[in-house]
């Protein structure tokens, strides 16, 4: 899995850091995402998809490899 | 049984065949139209209560899928952006400057970003010993008015907005002045010159604060402080644009946590087998208070949008030009996305639902919100197992006619 982070819309929400806290943060000066493993392991996957599926502004994607 | 004022125009339609908007609700349900209208194919069309007609919206995906796209706009100038009721256009036509709420992309996203890093999750986080402490010392305060109270002012107010007061650096003192304006900004049927005043009285009370901040020796450790030094003194944003936001957090920060307070409560007094199993199993409050945020949505008429393009949705191609109504109170009641969605179930997953919108204008503040209704929910039933209404429901006073829904008093016994 390859997650890549459309910066510009993102309004720092929060809700990856709430899904997946192990694959995202939040940046301390302006609260906009931090991606801390952009290829998370397997047992990461699922929160990381609860994310993106979360995410309002909708500036996760994922590209999942043939796993 | 429920009498409700603000539709009372009959669930009827008008002249030419559409149904008039809004409609009548239940205290625990949205209109049994919007199950109606969700069945039918495509988008359903409503007359508002200026004669403009508008999209509803009501289906979980298409909800959020509006919300999500930003050729929708939130501007409430742009033509036929649909107004509920006079006073809400009173308001929402002639307030300026406009918060950010009501601004689209890339202006609302540049003064987005100057506040999200104060309601990051970490930044809550870091609240949280101090949201406990507070929590317990109203709990006292509750039990010190004897074995019963109006839980709705005594501490389902009370909590939101000392911690609003306490962030923003707005004097404790001051409540009951912001608080009487926000309920007038907030209703739907009064004199459209209500709202517009309480708004003008609210704004030149922060005026006063903000004088007051600029005039410290010392800056103050606050968000209204940080927000006119970072943004306001360098020249960001202007002094009326600093009030405006100002004003928002404060409405935003209280009323309706406030709401969710009392409904919550409410809705485990009436479920006391969820409410004992909370009790037993404290690790269910995080998804009591998700599915409490799901079941009661209450900024019911969220969200209004004139489309900026022609847009298709479910279907149905939504012309430049369109007013649309999004409801999220509609989505968070979709057996598409929840099983048996008006049962209240605090086992459900629920996260999923947009009861803070969704999009860019989803609810800066949820972390916040979030962190005081699940602290709220494990202590609540701890410290007074035997809490019960101290009236029948049917005497309760829905706030039908408020833009956020709530209940007027919540008396208890314990």
């Amino acid at each position: 899995m390859k997650i890549t982070v459309d910066m510009d819309k993102c309004i720092g929400a929060g809700l990856c850091v709430v899904a997946a806290p192990q694959v995202f943060a939040q940046n301390d000066d302006d609260g906009l995402v931090i991606v801390l493993n952009e290829n998370p392991p397997a047992d990461q996957h699922e929160a990381v998809r609860e994310a993106a599926r979360l995410c309002p502004a909708l500036v996760i994607h994922l590209q999942d490899d043939n796993d | 049984m429920y009498p409700s004022s603000i539709d009372t125009s009959e669930r009827s339609v008008g002249e030419d065949g559409l149904p008039n908007f809004p409609m009548r609700r239940c205290p625990f349900a949205p209109p049994a139209e919007y199950a109606e209208i969700r069945k039918k194919p495509g988008l359903s069309k409503v007359r508002m209560p200026d004669g403009a007609w508008a999209w509803i919206v009501t289906r979980h995906n298409e909800v959020k899928q509006v919300l999500g796209d930003n050729r929708f706009s939130t501007v409430p100038s742009t033509p036929n952006y649909p107004m509920i009721a006079p006073a809400r256009a009173s308001l929402l036509r002639n307030e300026h400057p406009a918060t950010l709420i009501r601004m689209d992309p890339p202006e609302h996203t540049k003064h987005r970003r100057m506040f999200s890093r104060e309601f990051m999750v970490k930044t809550v986080e870091a609240m949280k010993p101090y949201l406990n402490d507070l929590v317990d010392r109203l709990l006292d305060e509750m039990e010190a008015k004897g074995g019963s109270c109006d839980f709705a002012e005594v501490f389902a107010l009370a909590l939101p907005t000392t911690v609003i007061s306490n962030m923003l650096g707005v004097p404790y003192e001051d409540q009951e002045y912001f608080h009487e304006r926000a309920l007038q900004k907030l209703d739907l049927k009064a004199d459209p010159e209500v709202p517009l005043r309480a708004g003008r009285e609210m704004r030149e009370y922060l005026d006063g604060l903000i004088t007051r901040k600029l005039e410290a020796a010392e800056p103050a450790d606050d968000l209204i402080t940080r927000m006119l030094h970072n943004y306001m003194l360098p020249g960001h944003i202007t002094r009326a644009e600093a009030l405006a936001t100002a004003e928002l957090l404060l409405m935003g920060g209280h009323e309706t946590t406030a709401n969710m307070i009392a409904l919550g409560c409410l809705s485990l007094l009436l479920h006391p087998d969820q409410k004992d199993a909370l009790v037993a199993d404290p690790s269910l409050v995080v998804g009591a208070v998700e599915e409490m945020l799901r079941f009661h949505t209450i900024v019911h008429y969220n969200g209004p949008r004139v489309a900026l393009e022609d847009v298709e949705v479910g279907g149905t191609l939504i012309r430049k030009g369109d007013g649309v109504l999004a409801l999220i109170s509609a989505a968070n009641r979709d057996p598409a996305a929840f099983d048996d969605p008006d049962r209240f179930d605090i086992r459900r997953k629920a996260l999923h639902h947009v009861a803070f919108s969704f999009g860019s204008h989803q609810c800066l503040g949820q972390a916040l919100a979030r962190a005081e209704l699940q602290i709220v929910f494990s202590k609540l039933f701890q410290r007074f197992p035997n809490l019960k209404l101290a009236v029948p429901v049917e005497e309760l006073e829905f706030r039908y006619d408020a833009f956020v829904y709530g209940i007027e008093k919540l008396p208890v016994t314990w």
